[in-house]
């Protein structure tokens, strides 16, 4: 079987989720698969400038196709025609327009997957949202399986992406929610999809006391793992960290690994690593009580996850529907929605110890039933299996949807995307349902 | 008061517990209002606030006005200004006769120019029409402002009478945990004493140890039987003031009811003898199931990790270290 994972960036030092997401399954799958990477030479994904050389390479052991982006991203402009794509009514050309515009631009990359898309069985396309996902579905619907790696915002709703979801031959989605969501905005409850989610590097021996050595950290802490941005909510967690600090008496501190771009309160039960190893991260998880995770937005946290491996309970930001169900689902966290329930759940986690090491014991079934890579590989082998035993047995398959006509796209009669998104039902997905 | 909380290990439950966490909080909080339910509040409030009755009399009618754009008043519209021009003078509404009038008189300006000259009179008829315009204008842009205004004084007045419904209900739930600790101290106070009736102290020190030193000088009536007893025997712990009720106690068995009210009143304590004595380990397990019966120590109700005998009312007449 030869598989392509066509995805934005790809490196070792790209972590952002769903390229770090792409290059694990990449090299999982190529054990079981010629495998071929198709990618961008960009390396920054504000300006997707080319940095990666063109061409042909290998990466731990999995081929990769670099092309070059044509046009590096224009931020202003990416603004200008957000702003009119999710908050007022607009026209398809609009929507196009805002879609070249965040790029990453490559026509080569395009071009190669439109000529040779025959060349390969299946061409797993990761993140819905950019140029390379979007024209290359539309390029290779029949052999398209997409990795959408959505959350909850705005780009959900623009009307040119709903097409691409109902024509893609599967879906493997990391959650419930982000499948409840999907199927909502683009009505493809047809496509044959699975709930996969991603697996993690998680090492099989950690040494806590080893971190607590080396960072001077001796009394009970919970940790944040991440960019340290008011995107991720690390502001509000600042604020409701220093409530709990003066309401409940005690020596938890909070511990933060990861860049900021946030100003650090000085706090003497706040204390930031900066960016740390693997190793220190891992160890740093074992050590500590929970992994407190406030992010708004989030497809699958895979830092969550790695908690649960490591048998440690997680406290979640419960606005994020992913979180909460995930923590619902594996009854191995808590979450918060205010103040209030921030320190009544934190206090909870930290004197209620037998509660935390159950929900640890939770926590690392859960990721071992759901999450394992052999779980995961089983999960998109056994997809690939069916897509084919059903192209084996079934007729043609209907095209994708074409794109309105040059003067229909100039119509604007397309709603704020933004206006869309808050109309699709929310909430955690409370039962794990049934793969398909 | 909400079940006790309980976890067990085998079986979490994430659902019952957010559920539980969130019942405390609306236990601790008190009356816990929605955003809409304090707007609901806010706008009793504001009918209260607009009573005619206290305010001047049309204030409601005049906000509930302005707060509808649709029953806006507005000033009484204007007659129909006249552009007057200098052609005006010499025309007629007749149709064809009347233009041939105004023709007629146009031809005969000159000889009127003889009588009276109308070329000031036009003018000022103009400004005069002019002036009007620009009036009207200035009423016009009057009237918004005024509008707008009253617009913007409803919003504010409903805006601050929306934060006293708000501050009303917090004072409210404070004033609730304000009872509630004030309940809690003085159950602390009051098991503080009890602990304090049953502390044994170190060896020549403490009250009874001062007492017994002060004895000599005070009773020397007494001084032979006191010397055999233990309070006063050197180097032995001296008790506390439980050990000295049961002594005085059985001073009095000895001595017969008879003897003990001089004895009492020798010994300087007019008090009850045996609240102390007897009543302290019981008047601590009592108390220690706290003011509403929980038993709860800490400021949080979550104490899973605490040992069932922890707590209180945990050790029998033992002395309980501090804070607890």
């Amino acid at each position: 079987m030869k598989l392509a994972v066509v995805v934005q960036r790809y490196g070792l030092d790209i972590n952002g989720g769903a390229e770090l997401h792409a290059r694990y399954v990449a090299e999982r799958l190529a054990a079981k698969a010629d495998v071929e990477v198709l990618t961008t030479c960009a390396r920054d994904y504000v300006t997707w400038r080319n940095e990666l050389p063109e061409g042909e390479s290998r990466l731990n052991g999995v081929r990769v196709r670099r092309f070059r982006v044509r046009r590096e991203r224009d931020p202003e402009r990416f603004g200008r025609l957000s702003l009119g794509v999710f908050e007022r009514p607009h026209s398809v050309a609009q929507e196009l327009a805002w879609l070249a515009s965040e790029g990453p631009l490559s026509p080569g990359l395009v071009g190669h997957v439109r000529r040779n898309g025959a060349a390969y069985d299946y061409l797993l396309f990761f993140s819905y949202r950019y140029y390379h996902a979007y024209h290359g579905v539309r390029a290779v619907p029949s052999r398209a399986v997409i990795v959408p790696t959505a959350e909850r915002d705005p780009a959900i709703g623009v009307s040119i992406f709903g097409p691409v979801f109902r024509a893609a031959r599967a879906i493997m989605y990391n959650s419930f929610e982000e499948r409840a969501l999907i199927q909502a905005a683009s009505g493809n409850a047809g496509v044959p999809n699975v709930v996969v989610g991603v697996g993690s590097e998680v090492p099989e021996r950690t040494d806590p006391a080893r971190f607590r050595r080396k960072h001077g950290l001796f009394s009970p802490f919970v940790v944040y793992v991440g960019r340290i941005d008011e995107n991720k909510g690390c502001q509000e967690l600042f604020g409701f960290f220093e409530r709990y600090a003066r309401a409940v008496p005690g020596d938890l501190s909070l511990v933060l690994m990861g860049n900021s771009i946030l100003p650090i309160p000085d706090h003497p039960r706040i204390r930031h690593l900066g960016f740390v190893s693997d190793e220190d991260k891992f160890d740093g998880i074992a050590a500590a009580d929970a992994l407190v995770m406030p992010s708004y937005y989030e497809s699958l946290s895979m830092v969550a996850l790695e908690a649960w491996a490591l048998g440690k309970p997680v406290l979640a930001n419960g606005r994020c529907d992913v979180l909460q169900g995930q923590c619902l689902r594996s009854n191995a966290g808590l979450f918060y929605e205010n103040e209030d329930e921030f320190i009544e759940t934190l206090a909870l986690l930290q004197r209620n110890r037998r509660l935390a090491e159950a929900m640890g014991r939770n926590g690392r079934e859960y990721y071992r039933r759901h999450y394992d890579w052999p779980v995961i590989v089983r999960k998109y082998l056994d997809m690939f299996d069916r897509l084919r035993r059903e192209d084996a047995s079934g007729g043609p398959r209907p095209g994708i949807e074409p794109l309105p006509g040059w003067l229909a796209r100039l119509r604007k009669d397309r709603p704020a995307a933004a206006r869309v998104v808050e109309a699709l039902p929310s909430g955690p997905v409370r039962r794990q349902e049934r793969h398909r | 008061m909400p079940p006790e909380f309980a976890i067990r290990s085998d079986a979490v439950d994430v659902d019952e517990i957010m559920k539980q966490i969130r019942a405390r909080i609306r236990e601790k909080r008190g009356v816990d209002y929605t955003e809409e339910e304090i707007r609901q509040l806010a706008g009793v409030k504001l009918e209260k606030f607009l009573d005619p009755t206290r305010v001047r009399s049309d204030l409601v009618q005049q906000y509930r006005r302005a707060h509808d754009p649709a029953a806006v008043p507005t000033l009484e519209p204007p007659p129909e200004n006249y552009a007057f021009e200098d052609y005006h003078v010499y025309g007629s509404a007749r149709g064809i006769g009347g233009r041939l009038i105004a023709a007629i008189r146009k031809m005969l300006n000159p000889v009127l120019k003889l009588f009276i000259n109308p070329n000031p009179i036009i003018h000022v008829l103009h400004r005069q029409s002019a002036i009007n315009t620009h009036n009207e204008r200035q009423f016009e842009r009057i009237e918004r402002t005024r509008t707008d205004l009253a617009a913007l004084n409803y919003e504010v007045i409903h805006n601050l009478v929306v934060e006293m419904t708000r501050l009303a209900v917090e004072v409210k739930n404070l004033r609730m945990r304000v009872e509630s600790l004030s309940g809690r101290l003085d159950f602390s106070d009051r098991r503080a004493r009890a602990l304090e009736a049953v502390v044994q102290y170190k060896p020549g020190t403490g009250p009874a140890a001062e007492e017994a030193a002060a004895a000599p000088a005070r009773e020397p009536a007494h001084q032979g039987a006191r010397r055999g007893g233990p309070a006063s025997a050197p180097g032995e712990p001296v008790k506390g003031e439980a050990q000295r009720s049961r002594r005085k106690r059985r001073r009095r068995g000895r001595n017969g009811p008879g003897a003990a009210a001089p004895q009492r009143e020798a010994d300087g304590d007019a008090g009850e003898p045996d609240q102390a004595g007897t009543g302290g380990p019981r008047a601590d397990a009592t108390a220690g199931r706290g003011p509403d019966g929980g038993g709860e120590g800490g400021s949080l109700p979550f104490d899973g990790d605490a040992p069932p005998g922890r707590g209180p009312e945990a050790p029998p007449g033992g002395i309980e270290p501090a804070g607890q």
